[in-house]
């Protein structure tokens, strides 16, 4: 036994010798970088986008969360970022939220995954762990929590469109706030979407200390309309809480590419 | 000799000790009612504390928790009637603004697992945020509540008793409403006193009690007087077409299902039903017996036999509704623990 304790106790020091590579944690950041179709996203209430359907568009606000990262090394080890660092809330209208950065271990990494919303342990859990970006009365400032069917909106996006019908604002505005964990006591819609890229066509991130390697992704949010499941602003001007939602929730996976990688 | 002479100085001092303390009562905290079940709230996160009950309480009443600062949470929920909005039917708030649906007594709220007519909350800490950010109601942010009540001198070292720190946040804001709304117990109306003995029904009270039990208690389930179950009791749908539990969970067996009210307390409340839509309790049992609907989702406990509603002679509902007036708990709407003048 002993005899056995002193192989495993040698293996193991043999095997940290061994490898050479610092395994301790590094930054790394994944920049969301929203697009439309062919054009960089501008919110500045005149550049007009065109659906799939033809619909002109523009865009007054777009947020989403992206929560619980995970990378897959090139050696097929998985790194989960640990989740009280791993909830982010992305704002087109505020550049400093464009990139998450986490600290993972060191070391070559070939796939990314994360969630598009907030999980639904989190989405339940006691008022706080509902800090920083998922405080109901912090910088999230409410616009992204449904206070009366208690959960978070994952992704928002609003505009104007010719195609939308005036609403009672005289406003020809569109409106897509897309939520939905489960349902706590009784099963409900869940509209959480896990996105994996692989990250190879596209260059393969290398975290180390002392830089910071960056995953450059693409948001498009024509893709919104324009998925799995196709919809036009004038049949569907506003989603919320419905049963809808899900078929848009099912277009936003498509919204995400990955389009380089700079180490 | 001696030790007679200790024993009075002991009396006295004791005395002495309970004159000064008189008016100012000790803080028992929350206390379980013997007959009541375990309650539901998680105490375990947020103990009940003096300072935490009294912080609470201050927030409950404080008319900053609204965007022109006119209405705190005491306006829509008045201790005189069991923290219901007595006389609306639905209920107004900021700028005479009208909501869809009565607002609820905040009596016994430590038993319960879901808020709001619909249920849409499923933790009491989480309720204030609704009443603040509705349009309808308070039309404010909590971010911005947070704001102001930091600029009040006396809410830093209120939060500092409470939570032992001057720091302002959500959380404590909202643990400490929590403390205030769990500390909400009704638990004196005479029905309580004969389930402990100390009282006795009157003939009418006692025959309506059996007839309760035959007959109401399937979801006004004792001593709570709810089974805290979303149902749909028959009641015509509304003029909103409001569609009650089915906007939380979207399935259609929710179309039309309200929370079932506790009946603690009638006699403060009126009027009632999630639209407050019957002014007398007499109105609420002729709808049990002749107006009940079979709209989709009707409860199967009001479908019996063939037929719709509960058959009741008008001396049986007499008696039903002199039942439901031991229920009624002047203690508690008296209780100046909870007035928001002392």
């Amino acid at each position: 036994m002993a005899c056995l304790a002193l192989i495993v106790a040698v293996s193991s020091c043999k095997k940290d010798n061994d490898d050479s590579q610092d395994k301790s944690p590094a930054p790394l950041s994944i920049e969301f970088d929203n697009i439309a179709g062919d054009q960089n996203l501008a919110m500045d209430g005149t550049t007009e986008y065109t659906n799939g359907s033809g619909e002109k568009f523009t865009v007054t606000d777009l947020r989403y969360f992206i929560s619980n990262i995970r990378v897959t090394g090139t050696d097929g080890t998985e790194y989960t970022v640990p989740q009280d660092s791993s909830y982010f809330l992305i704002k087109e209208n505020e550049e400093e939220t464009h990139e998450a950065v986490v600290n993972v271990p060191q070391g070559d990494y070939n796939k990314i995954s994360f969630v598009l919303g907030v999980d639904s342990l989190r989405s339940t859990m006691d008022i706080s762990k509902r800090t920083g970006v998922l405080d109901p009365g912090g910088t999230m400032d409410e616009s992204m929590y449904w206070g009366w069917n208690s959960g978070y909106i994952f992704f928002k996006l609003e505009g104007l469109s010719a195609a939308a019908p005036e609403d009672p604002g005289g406003e020809h505005k569109f409106r897509y706030h897309i939520g939905g964990f489960g349902g706590y006591s009784t099963p409900s819609i869940n509209n959480i979407k896990t996105i994996e890229l692989d990250l190879t066509p596209g260059g393969i991130v290398k975290v180390r200390k002392g830089r910071e390697s960056n995953i450059h992704l693409m948001i498009d949010i024509t893709k919104v309309f324009d998925g799995a499941n196709s919809f036009k602003i004038a049949d569907y001007p506003t989603v919320m809480f419905s049963d809808f939602s899900v078929t848009v929730a099912n277009n936003l996976s498509g919204m995400f590419r990955h389009d380089h990688t700079e180490n | 000799m001696r030790r007679r002479q200790w024993f009075f100085a002991v009396v006295i001092a004791l005395s002495v000790f309970a004159c000064s303390k008189a008016g100012v009562e000790m803080f028992a905290g929350f206390v379980q009612p013997v007959k009541f079940p375990e309650p539901v709230y998680h105490f375990n996160t947020n103990p009940v504390t003096q300072a935490g009950f009294e912080l609470g309480k201050k927030l409950f009443y404080d008319t900053r928790l609204s965007r022109d600062n006119t209405v705190s949470c005491g306006f829509c929920h008045i201790q005189s009637a069991a923290f219901t909005h007595h006389g609306h039917n639905i209920s107004h708030g900021i700028d005479d603004r009208l909501g869809k649906r009565n607002s609820q007594t905040l009596a016994n709220l430590a038993w319960s697992n879901s808020f709001f007519w619909d249920g849409g909350v499923f933790d009491l800490d989480l309720q204030p945020i609704v009443p603040i950010t509705n349009p309808v109601e308070m039309d404010e942010s909590v971010s911005s509540v947070l704001e102001k009540i930091r600029q009040v001198p006396e809410y830093p070292s209120l939060f500092r008793n409470a939570f032992g720190s001057d720091e302002i946040n959500t959380e404590r804001m909202m643990k400490a409403l929590s403390q205030f709304m769990v500390m909400l117990v009704s638990d004196h109306s005479k029905y309580d006193a004969v389930q402990s003995g100390e009282m006795t029904f009157a003939a009418d009270e006692e025959r309506g009690y059996a007839l309760f039990q035959g007959n109401c208690a399937g979801c006004h389930k004792e001593p709570l007087f709810t089974d805290h179950s979303f149902r749909n009791n028959g009641i015509a749908i509304g003029a909103n077409k409001d569609e009650g539990r089915y906007a939380v969970t979207l399935k259609e067996e929710d179309r039309y299902r309200f929370k079932v009210p506790s009946l603690r307390n009638l006699r403060y409340t009126a009027p009632y039903m999630h639209d407050g839509r019957f002014i007398t309790l007499e109105g609420v049992l002729k709808h049990y017996t002749e107006g009940v609907q079979n709209t989709p989702n009707a409860d199967p406990l009001l479908h019996r036999n063939g037929g719709s509603g509960i058959a009741l002679t008008e001396a049986e509902q007499e008696d039903i509704i002199a039942f439901l007036g031991t229920l009624n708990d002047s203690t508690f709407v008296n209780d100046k623990r909870f007035a928001e003048q002392p």
